[in-house]
């Protein structure tokens, strides 16, 4: 577990957070929070936090989403190659990205997936037709064996040069 | 456009141009100081009534019919002038763009101070005293430091406050002694002809002149997008170290004047600090509970309301002043402590007359003093001494950048965000001098020794920081920012991707930020709900403030919508990018094809939320994405009809509560009651958006079908077994008198109408036969339950309101 999140997660007592009342909480609890609600992704990072067909998240399985977030530190770099990966690592980060527009957990984001992702993030000006070709046209870019849809190891390609590290990682503050 | 800019160019000079030769010419056509305006003399009230007839006497008398009397309003009319110079100087500045971009406003409002002031000393000798010490700190920075305390983010500011204060506190004390030193030592030097400069002089002179100016340090961060850390680091550091300057300044200006310093005035100094700093704080903090206390009772004079915010602070400023303590603290704890009562307290017209005001007050306070620091650089007294003035502007550069190193490091053991290498250029480059660094110069006695040489020095510090400092930061901090970033490529999915994990992150935050209860902030609220709210707010009503709200946001929204919708109809669709029917082709796409995708997509996507407002001296904090929030909403109900059929009429079968559209099947519906009433009591709303919280609740999607959602219809009684949703509503106690008909709903036509804008997410589109509240809010949720379900479900979603019972959908 990260030290930082166990740093927050030791002050409050889980009875005292809002909602988790037994250390479960299910997804009304998250959609609770307003913020998510205006999130245009909001659905989708709730989402994320339950593991396959669950209703409910418990302490620790939110912990182990939350932990994706952690930054990366460098001494954890060199730390021990045979254990297994953080779940801080940038792959790990860029699996969450992932998963996010994976719906169906094909491995594989498709067109119609892009889509739904895009017109979520996306105004009103964009018409669907234009939508479709940007669609066509980030698929086209990542896409190398011919697939028509991005798979996960194509989406870390061309996320290379991202600093995805800093991008994903909350700092978590006192 | 561009020649006509250029003639409003020529016209706002023209304009300008007239005014400061007749306002010079006015100020002074009455030499001696006493008639100034805004000398500490008393101005001569000498407008006898006689004054009137100026016929001689041995010419017949007739009735006067045109006579001036000048004198008799010469002081509101030459205040009135300068204002009236400062905005059009402002409205000048923006009309062409270019130059605000690269020089930073201070700069122009100083030169143009720079000008008038040459006119006037050409007019005459001896040009009076413009900008006096009390005119300063008496009238033009209370407004300055009012806004920049109401309009702070507190969360950002509480969770920096030890950085702050330490940057600060031990920022100026290292400043100042470093400095005070320093140019000690170069006064030792006999070429320089400084000799006579004591050491408690020049400790005094680098305590004033170490003093971070937050006038001037907000002009130059607030048009560079600096990252929310630092942004409040500088900003808390420019307003607090005024605690540290004044016991400094005090405490140097004692000292200067004995001639041995013991210990034990040392020690006072240090005691003397913490009475200035917190002394100051406790003031505020009394007037401000004092203002929220006041609120309560004001329900039935909404029209002065805003009145008291103002009173009170200036209040709390006058006090610490005469005190001795520290005015700008003070100021700024009571906005801080008023701000969250009074703002539940007053209408919500007030709320923004409030805000209005305090931006005017404080944008033409900005103005003028910039605009009088030019003016009286030119007219008052100098001594120019190379050395003393060169080596001082050295010596502010070296021991910042000393300071804020060492600063660092110490610091950032305790940070978790630790301030990297460009945080801290950014840091020890944005320290400019200001206003306040000038009036406390000419705050020393006259008697002082080498006053002059003083104040000639500070001016040039901080010009040269305005100037040099202000013009050069932006470019810097740009090509710090190129250095590190990464080229950018021609590359769409970077920048979808980038986008998402943006907002993944900001939901995250906002995820962990609602549920990471620090202590005190915990212990505070407690004792801020048992205590506080009860005796400072009135006795709310939060329905009936709320439902007034509401109403008008729908007017404002039916605007909006109107012309929005305008615009969707005729945005352009690229032609070029037709969509061919098969995928399995892939096109090429041209170079411009891209380029335009990477516009559009730059254009529209939707901008990550912003946890915190930041701070414009300019402008409100903005609610923008909140119509962003509503153009969503509008786009998505429009598809999901647009791929639906048309829309049943059927009559909904009535429900036990008023606040279920559906339930799950075997849920008890007492418990979901309770549930949520809990809840939302439980429910603080002390983030920055203050929107009437809704709540929509989804029960998650069953096994065995994990793709698409749905939602039952109003109608339906017995649920799809993957999900039913149960929808909240935001007016927890009016139940009784709501009915559920949701036939309206259904039972008109397709006829498109406004709707009303909710923070987040419900746009119904359907239209009312009578607009009531009830169904509003109803019609809200549905949309609302709708917007999730339509975001997770395929292209082919059906709106739920429009399917027909029993329906049950097949993947």
């Amino acid at each position: 577990m990260s030290s930082s999140t166990n740093k927050r997660c030791r002050q409050p007592k889980p009875d005292e957070m809002t909602g988790f009342r037994t250390k479960i909480s299910n997804r009304e609890d998250f959609q609770r929070i307003p913020e998510l609600a205006i999130n245009p992704l909001g659905d989708r990072i709730i989402n994320a936090f339950f593991s396959d067909g669950e209703d409910q998240v418990n302490f620790r399985a939110f912990m182990r989403t939350l932990a994706h977030f952690r930054p990366i530190e460098d001494n954890e770099k060199g730390k021990d190659p045979s254990s297994s990966e953080p779940l801080n690592s940038r792959n790990n980060k860029l699996l969450f990205a992932f998963r996010l527009y994976d719906l169906d957990k094909d491995d594989k984001i498709s067109r119609e997936e892009l889509l739904q992702v895009l017109r979520m993030m996306v105004g009103v000006n964009i018409s669907d037709e234009q939508l479709g070709s940007i669609a066509d046209r980030t698929i086209q870019e990542a896409d190398q064996d011919g697939d028509s849809a991005i798979s996960f190891p194509e989406f870390v390609k061309v996320l290379e040069k991202v600093d995805v590290e800093q991008k994903m990682s909350i700092r978590f503050l006192h | 456009m561009a020649i006509k800019s250029l003639a409003l160019c020529r016209i706002t000079l023209g304009i300008l141009v007239f005014l400061i030769v007749f306002l010079s010419t006015l100020h002074g056509s009455h030499g001696n100081p006493s008639n100034s305006v805004i000398s500490t003399a008393q101005p001569q009230d000498t407008t006898p009534k006689g004054q009137l007839s100026t016929l001689p006497p041995h010419e017949k008398h007739h009735v006067p019919i045109f006579k001036i009397n000048y004198s008799r309003i010469q002081i509101p009319l030459e205040i009135t002038m300068w204002v009236l110079l400062a905005s059009l100087a402002k409205i000048g500045f923006h009309i062409y763009h270019k130059v605000t971009i690269w020089i930073p406003e201070s700069c122009l409002l100083i030169t143009i101070g720079l000008i008038v002031g040459g006119i006037m000393f050409s007019v005459h000798e001896k040009s009076p005293a413009v900008l006096t010490t009390n005119v300063f700190f008496l009238y033009m920075l209370p407004p300055i430091v009012l806004d920049a305390g109401y309009f702070m983010p507190t969360r950002p500011f509480f969770e920096n406050a030890g950085t702050v204060l330490w940057f600060s506190i031990v920022g100026t004390l290292w400043n100042s002694v470093g400095i005070g030193i320093s140019l000690f030592a170069i006064c030792q030097i006999e070429a320089f002809g400084l000799k006579d400069i004591n050491l408690q002089e020049n400790l005094l002179f680098g305590a004033i002149i170490s003093a971070v100016d937050p006038v001037a340090v907000l002009t130059v961060f607030e048009e560079i997008s600096v990252n929310e850390q630092l942004y409040i680091v500088v900003f808390g550091e420019s307003l607090f170290n005024d605690a540290i300057t004044v016991v400094l300044y005090n405490m140097f200006t004692y000292i200067s004047e004995m001639n041995e310093v013991d210990t034990v005035d040392v020690v006072l100094g240090v005691v003397g600090f913490f009475v200035v700093g917190i002394g100051g704080m406790v003031f505020g903090f009394l007037f401000g509970f004092a203002a929220a206390f006041t609120t309560r009772f004001t329900k039935n004079t909404r029209e002065i309301e805003p009145l008291f915010v103002f009173m009170y602070s200036y209040l709390a400023y006058l006090t610490a002043e005469c005190f001795q303590l520290s005015g700008i603290m003070a100021i700024i704890s009571c906005a801080l402590t008023m701000k969250y009562y009074v703002e539940e307290n007053v209408s919500q017209r007030s709320c923004t007359t409030i805000k209005h005001f305090l931006k005017m007050w404080s944008s033409v306070s900005e103005t003028l003093i910039f605009l009088f620091l030019g003016i009286s650089t030119v007219t008052s007294d100098h001594e120019w001494n190379w050395a003393y003035i060169c080596f001082t502007i050295l010596f502010c550069f070296i021991w910042r950048g000393l300071g804020v190193l060492v600063l660092t490091q110490i610091i950032n053991q305790f940070r978790t965000i630790p301030f990297n290498l460009k945080d801290q250029f950014s840091l020890a480059y944005g320290g400019l001098r200001g206003a306040i660094c000038f009036s406390l110069v000419f705050l020393l006695p006259q008697n002082f020794n080498r006053r002059t040489l003083f104040v000639t020095a500070s001016t040039a510090v901080i010009i040269f920081t305005v100037f040099v400092q202000g013009i050069t930061f932006r470019p810097l901090v740009k090509y710090l920012n190129i250095r590190r970033t990464n080229k950018k490529e021609m590359n769409i999915n970077v920048e979808i991707h980038t986008r998402l994990m943006e907002h993944a992150i900001a939901g995250i935050e906002d995820l962990c930020g609602q549920w990471s209860h620090y202590y005190w902030k915990d212990k505070f609220k407690k004792f801020n709900d048992k205590f506080l709210r009860r005796i400072l707010i009135k006795e709310n009503k939060p329905q009936s403030s709320i439902v007034s709200l509401y109403k008008k946001l729908e007017l404002q929204n039916a605007l909006e919508l109107l012309e929005t919708a305008g615009e969707i109809s005729a945005a352009p669709s690229l032609t070029s990018l037709h969509l061919e029917k098969k995928p399995s082709k892939p096109r090429k796409f041209l170079p411009e094809e891209v380029r335009n995708m990477q516009d559009i997509l730059s254009k529209n996507m939707y901008k990550i939320r912003q946890r915190t407002l930041s701070y414009t001296r300019h402008s409100l904090p903005e609610e923008n994405r909140a119509q962003e929030i509503l153009i969503r909403r509008h786009a998505s109900i429009r598809r999901s009809l647009r791929r639906s059929g048309t829309m049943l009429a059927q009559k909904p079968k009535p429900i036990k509560s008023q606040r279920y559209l559906s339930l799950p099947t075997g849920q008890s519906l007492q418990k979901k009651l309770k549930q949520r009433k809990i809840n939302s009591s439980a429910d603080e709303e002390d983030s920055e958006i203050d929107y009437p919280p809704a709540k929509s609740h989804l029960q998650p999607r069953a096994l065995h079908k994990p793709k698409r959602y749905t939602l039952d219809t109003v109608d339906e009684v017995h649920i799809d077994t993957r999900r039913a949703p149960i929808v909240d509503f935001v007016n927890q106690g009016r139940n009784s008198t709501r009915q559920n008909n949701s036939s309206p709903v259904l039972a008109k036509s397709n006829k498109v109408v406004l709707t009303p804008r909710r923070r987040f997410g419900s746009v119904n589109e359907k239209v009312l036969q009578n607009e009531d509240d009830e169904q509003m809010l109803q019609l809200r949720h549905v949309a609302a339950a709708d917007r999730t379900s339509e975001e997770n479900s395929d292209t082919e979603a059906v709106h739920p309101l429009l399917k027909r019972a029993g329906d049950q959908f097949k993947p």
